[in-house]
């Protein structure tokens, strides 16, 4: 079943359009990822699925349910009351790791499961604990924000967007604020989340790695998708715009 | 009439001007964050109101208002109020006219805090009620700490002016010992009075300053 679902997307920025009909599905325990220039749509795109964003046009669904219709050329969305279960789907991992800076690494990660999620108290706390193992950050329950590295900030990120249990998982170039070192770190999680067939949606200008951690990629210019396929098949593109852009990226290495 | 007697005449309108000083906060503090939010909200005639409020009551003197807040019942609506009223008076007037700068401290607070506060609180599915109670408001108390201490060390010395109302304030007492005796020696009294509660102030808020620097706002 389609985790996400995005038809006919559209939105503009003051009269400028920045997505032109987008079309955009994942399935559950499928990797995908959205590459293309700056500017091309891709984090409005994910913004757009985050309900961070008001689509101007299109159709959304979360895992069968309609949120979103099109009526008349417009978005018409269900009541907010009614989007819960869609909000509730996702995670969102951010550019700039958004944390709260006045919690603690543990709070950061327990709060909203506890006090939106309403869930047991002594879980939530054990399963944080959990996953700061899992993201190597163990020990670090008592820090804060300020005290960690920009990597581990993103780790904490990652943390607290998977104690909410999502069914799928956003990441809005999740290394771009990252030096090269903290970027591997990262991706190593991504990767690790990956092999657990995390279902994922990721952002990102880090080409080699969306080539190996994807089972699908989309290539995203002016609005609109160029290309989408295996990342292999992207790679071998005879699309001359993919070529420009993925050929000057294997030029560098 | 020696220095200590003097102290000790004082001493009464010294508890009176502690009084002012710590209800104007107790009113002001939360007055000026509704009016703060009042000044945020969408709605633009609420918005106006609150921003021609605040414009008045800061660009007005505190004595003016003052004197409006204590005549103002009897000249404009003939109500004749027993004198009890001039502390009333004092109250209601300091608070007001505190409020407004403190409004305008927690609005510039609010405004500053970065959209990706926000953003991760909605989609971690918090309510806008409790955003802003548990991750703005917090963060945004710390960053107009400086700017509050500013306008709390300001109304330590404006308390004197419940002077011009008549109402028994050390100041107003300083001013009719140092009238009947002839001497300075009641104002010197009354200054080192402010000079120390200030110190005192000052002191309590560098320790809420440091209490709040376990953390760094982004």
């Amino acid at each position: 079943m389609n985790v996400l679902d995005m038809q006919h997307v559209k939105k503009s920025f003051g009269g400028v359009p920045v997505l032109k009909d987008i079309h955009l599905s994942v399935d559950e325990g499928e990797v995908l990822s959205i590459i293309g220039p700056s500017g091309s749509g891709k984090s409005t795109l994910l913004r757009c699925a985050a309900f961070l964003e008001t689509m101007d046009d299109g159709e959304m669904s979360y895992l069968g349910q309609k949120i979103v219709s099109s009526e008349n050329g417009k978005a018409v969305y269900i009541p907010r009351k009614d989007q819960k279960k869609a909000r509730e789907a996702f995670g969102l991992v951010f550019q700039n790791f958004n944390l709260f800076p006045h919690f603690t690494v543990l709070r950061n990660i327990t709060d909203a499961p506890i006090w939106v999620q309403k869930r047991d108290k002594e879980e939530v706390i054990s399963e944080a604990e959990e996953l700061l193992k899992k993201m190597g950050l163990e020990g670090r329950e008592n820090a804060y924000p300020c005290e960690l590295s920009g990597g581990q900030k993103q780790r904490v990120g990652i943390a607290r967007a998977l104690a909410m249990k999502p069914k799928i998982l956003y990441f809005d170039e999740p290394t771009s604020a990252l030096d090269p070192e903290m970027t591997l770190e990262i991706l190593k999680v991504i990767k690790e989340l990956a092999a657990e067939k995390m279902t994922m949606v990721i952002v990102t200008h880090e080409m080699t790695f969306a080539r190996d951690v994807s089972d699908r990629m989309v290539f995203m210019d002016q609005g609109l998708i160029v290309e989408e396929g295996k990342p292999e098949e992207l790679f071998a593109s005879e699309n001359e715009r993919t070529k420009a852009f993925l050929g000057k990226y294997s030029e560098l290495k | 009439m020696s220095f200590g007697t003097i102290c000790l005449q004082l001493a009464g309108g010294m508890l009176t001007t502690i009084q002012i000083f710590v209800l104007t906060l107790v009113f002001s503090l939360p007055l000026g964050l509704f009016l703060a939010l009042g000044r945020l909200s969408k709605n633009p005639v609420l918005r106006n109101v609150v921003r021609v409020y605040n414009s008045v009551l800061r660009g007005t003197p505190l004595m003016l208002q003052l004197l409006v807040v204590y005549f103002g019942p009897y000249y404009l609506f003939g109500i004749s109020l027993s004198p009890n009223y001039r502390g009333t008076a004092v109250i209601i007037a300091f608070a007001l006219n505190y409020a407004a700068y403190f409004a305008e401290i927690y609005r510039s607070g609010i405004a500053s805090m970065p959209k990706g506060q926000y953003e991760a609180a909605e989609v971690l599915g918090y309510s806008k009620s409790r955003t802003f109670m548990t991750i703005i408001l917090p963060q945004v108390m710390k960053r107009v700490l400086p700017s509050i201490t500013n306008e709390v060390i300001t109304l330590v010395k404006d308390t004197s002016l419940a002077f011009s109302i008549a109402y028994a304030e050390m100041f107003t007492e300083a001013k009719a010992i140092a009238a009947s005796q002839r001497s300075m020696v009641p104002f010197v009294a009354a200054a080192i009075f402010y000079y120390i509660f200030n110190a005192i102030v000052a002191g309590v808020m560098d320790l809420l300053e440091k209490k709040m620097s376990y953390y760094q706002v982004e």
